[in-house]
């Protein structure tokens, strides 16, 4: 075992990396979870990007092309739970969990012919004197766009959320729809846009790990990452910044358990692949149970279906 | 004659199976409180409905100030200077009072020079509100201020209130009246339903009473007694719980010193409650909601353990037992949410009289269940309870809400508990069944069972209990005895001022 081949510049900056496709998966998830809809759905609607983005971009040879259409992908696939759980009124966790298998099948059709096969690169942003900064610079200033893009959707969420109207109404909806209803806000459309938004936004995370973090497409290459998002979203208590620090969080781990694990640490290494899932387990667990569920504020109506009454 | 502020014209809406209104008329004029009077399931709600565009009529007109109206959705109704309070509140718990009131406007200014204007309006109409705070941490008075403040932002000329009194204490109530009529004053007209009847006596100069969706009288409300109003309604004689007179037996229920920490984060802890009822006795707990209601109820049903010694019947520890061994003891419960709780909703009736019952009336031998006992049983209840239902085939979702609190309350009462304890009996439930809920209570009584009625309703505690006491903040009032006293000494003892209710005693 050696300990001293982690770099921990090196370490903190592959953390970025490694947090910004749960990061964007979370925080499409956090917007349709503050519209009232649980969607389980992120792991398919993941792969689904992933897989979509990763053909476009090879045909294309463009990433951010390749990009846009995971954006495109992932919000289809989410139209179809709309489809199930506002329009004909299915149970949200069933559709859920079937659009979860129902992604990594589909994907895995789709992806046939592409496994194998180098995606083209996505440069890394250079940004001048702050790239240089010795130690901030390679951790903070040397990566790809979507590092900064995904920070920066954080601040774009939780200032529309906190301070604009239209935010105020996805909350209102989320929070009592009886009664956004009663006031005349459209609650089905509200949430089919903020499922949409939220499949946009895990497609992109998708997207994100096979074109930049892997980069390759193999069979089911998200590898649970859309279910650590979902338990970021209850970890961060439906809050943006703190879905941020929460993806860095586990970020961290899912890289310093690589780090270990290239290190030699004398722990099987199917102990440390496992931690990042523990650690989900965990916060899931002690954040569901009884009490603290309702002190950490979850939107009043999430996860209920809504009949509109005359 | 001054053309009416709304006139209508030949309503009609028909929902599948059932008529809400058929061909309603009636006009409210300018600066004019206006009652609405019915039963439930009268349509009074669907009639206000399609005044604020939630609903669309079949058939019939409106016309606002002479121009034909019909919005199609609420901000146009808001546009034309309808707005209205709704019964269950249209709030946002998670939400302060400012983006609550913002939500309710179709162009509310930014939120510092809006909390600037809900201080202004609210100190104006003597509803003290701030704008900053989380509407989850209100009270229900306050809630209704925000709803209030909300719709006279928008300068309404025509105020809709679905119950707006129905969670109030006698003090708010007045407080709610004085705005009221300073609002009439300023000219503005006011479209009031109620099931207070005296409320509506002392508030409203004109009244339609709608039954089955028909109008079937107008009157002004000031020229009759509570009691012609309430046989308006009902459309017959309106039978009056009474109680021949008795004297309590012995202690039957005993609450000592409890103590419970609310299992919910918005839920009231119990503090200190101590109180003893006595076999015959039927004890009356007021309060407003989220004063514990919940929390005593469940600590008396075994939902909530306790001590052994906090709780005891006839003398023997119960504090400590489950649901399931305190029936077995002859203490029964019948919780307020009918749905839920009280009932599972997609079981049929037969299976929800099994849950309570199958104890008591031996519904399960040896680990079996005897579904043609169970049925007998349902049936009974049904039958004694009057309970509208095709048979006891059909789950409990099915049936109305008052029919449902008959079945659920019956089912207690068949099974001949020696402690009852109901939680709102008659909440949402019509007069005609509400009377004959209270009359089996009492006939329960005067058979000898110890009965504990928590509720909200006062009018109803004092009609039926013998000794009354309020809950405050998780604090029970030491208990008095209900002939004597005084609405005025009630609402102090609601307010928590046992000491000023005892010296005025």
């Amino acid at each position: 075992m050696d300990l001293s081949s982690i770099n921990p510049v090196v370490l903190a900056a592959a953390l970025m990396v490694a947090a910004t496709p749960i990061l964007l998966a979370a925080i499409g998830e956090l917007v349709a979870e503050k519209a009232g809809v649980l969607n389980l759905g992120v792991e398919g609607m993941m792969i689904t990007g992933a897989v979509t983005g990763f053909a476009v971009a090879v045909m294309t040879r463009n990433p951010y092309l390749g990009m846009l259409a995971a954006l495109c992908g992932g919000a289809a696939v989410s139209l179809i739970f709309a489809l199930l759980t506002q329009v004909l009124m299915a149970n949200q966790v069933a559709s859920g969990l079937a659009l979860t298998l129902f992604g990594l099948g589909f994907s895995a059709l789709l992806g046939q012919g592409f496994v194998g096969i180098p995606p083209p690169r996505t440069p890394k942003m250079d940004l001048g004197f702050l790239s240089d900064l010795p130690v901030l610079g390679p951790i903070l200033f040397r990566h790809d766009p979507m590092v900064y893009v995904s920070i920066a959707l954080v601040a774009a969420v939780w200032y529309w959320l906190n301070h604009t109207r239209g935010g105020r109404i996805l909350r209102a909806v989320g929070e009592n729809h009886e009664a956004a209803h009663a006031l005349g806000y459209r609650v089905r459309r509200v949430r089919i846009l903020a499922i949409a938004f939220g499949g946009a936004c895990a497609g992109l995370g998708g997207a994100y790990l096979s074109l930049i973090r892997v980069p390759q497409w193999t069979e089911g290459m998200t590898a649970g990452a859309g279910w650590i998002a979902l338990a970021l979203v209850v970890f961060a208590s439906w809050r943006p910044w703190r879905a941020l620090l929460g993806a860095y969080l586990f970020g961290g781990i899912i890289v310093l358990q690589l780090n270990l694990q290239a290190a030699g640490v004398r722990i099987p290494v199917e102990y440390l692949a496992m931690s990042p899932y523990l650690v989900t387990i965990l916060v899931l667990v002690v954040m569901s149970s009884g009490r603290a569920r309702k002190t950490l504020a979850a939107p009043g109506s999430l996860g209920r279906p809504f009949h509109a009454t005359g | 004659m001054t053309t009416p502020l709304l006139a209508i014209k030949g309503i009609t809406k028909a929902y599948p199976g059932v008529v809400a209104n058929s061909d309603v008329s009636f006009d409210i004029g300018k600066g004019e409180i206006h009652a609405l009077l019915g039963e439930n399931g009268a349509g009074k709600s669907t009639l206000v409905k399609a005044i604020y565009g939630l609903v669309r009529p079949d058939s019939g007109t409106m016309r606002w100030r002479g121009e034909p109206f019909a919005p199609t959705a609420p901000h146009e109704a808001r546009a034309a200077g309808v707005a209205m309070v709704f019964q269950h509140f249209s709030l946002f718990d998670a939400l302060d009072v400012a983006e609550n009131v913002a939500l309710g406007m179709d162009n509310p200014p930014p939120l510092r020079k809006l909390a600037a204007q809900i201080r202004k309006v609210s100190n104006d109409y003597g509803l003290p509100l701030d704008p900053g705070q989380l509407v989850g941490d209100l009270s229900a008075g306050q809630r209704q201020r925000v709803e209030i403040v909300r719709c006279l932002l928008q300068d309404p000329h025509l105020l809709i209130m679905d119950e707006p009194t129905s969670v109030l204490t006698p003090q708010e109530v007045d407080t709610l009246f004085r705005t009221l009529r300073q609002l009439r004053a300023e000219g503005r007209s006011i479209l009031y339903i109620s099931h207070k009847l005296e409320e509506i006596r002392a508030l409203c100069e004109t009244a339609t009473v709608l039954r089955l969706g028909k109008v079937v009288d107008r009157c002004d409300p000031r020229d009759r007694t509570a009691r012609e109003l309430a046989e308006m309604m009902v459309g017959t004689k309106l039978h009056q719980p009474e109680r021949p007179p008795h004297s309590p037996g012995d202690i039957a229920l005993e609450v000592r010193g409890l103590s419970l920490r609310s299992p919910s984060p918005f839920g009231t802890s119990l503090k200190e409650v101590s109180v003893a009822v006595h076999m015959g006795e039927i004890l009356g707990i007021g309060g407003v909601a989220g004063n514990g209601q919940d929390e005593l109820s469940a600590a008396l049903s075994g939902e909530l353990r306790a001590p052994p010694g906090a709780v005891s019947i006839r003398g023997e520890t119960v504090g400590h037992m489950g649901p399931n061994a305190r029936r077995a003891m002859g203490l029964l419960c019948a919780p307020e949410e009918r749905l839920g709780h009280a009932a599972a909703p997609e079981m049929t009736l037969v299976e929800n009289a099994l849950l309570t019952g199958a104890w008591r009336q031996k519904l399960v031998n040896g680990g079996f269940v005897n579904w043609t006992k169970a049925r007998g049983f349902a049936e009974a209840v049904i039958k004694r309870f009057d309970v509208r239902t095709p048979g006891a085939h059909v789950v409990a979702r099915a049936l109305s809400g008052g029919n449902l609190q008959k079945f659920v309350i019956g089912r207690e009462i068949m099974q001949r508990p020696d402690v009852l304890v109901v939680n709102q009996p008659t909440w949402g439930v019509d007069a005609s069944a509400a009377a004959a809920i209270r009359q089996a209570l009492m006939d329960l009584a005067q058979g000898g069972a110890a009965v504990v009625v928590i509720s909200q309703d006062l009018d109803e505690l004092l009609e039926i209990a013998d000794s009354f006491a309020a809950l405050n903040a998780g604090r029970l009032t030491a208990k008095r005895p209900v002939r004597g006293l005084t609405l005025d000494q009630v609402g102090l003892m609601l307010g928590g001022a046992e000491e000023a209710g005892d010296a005025a005693a």
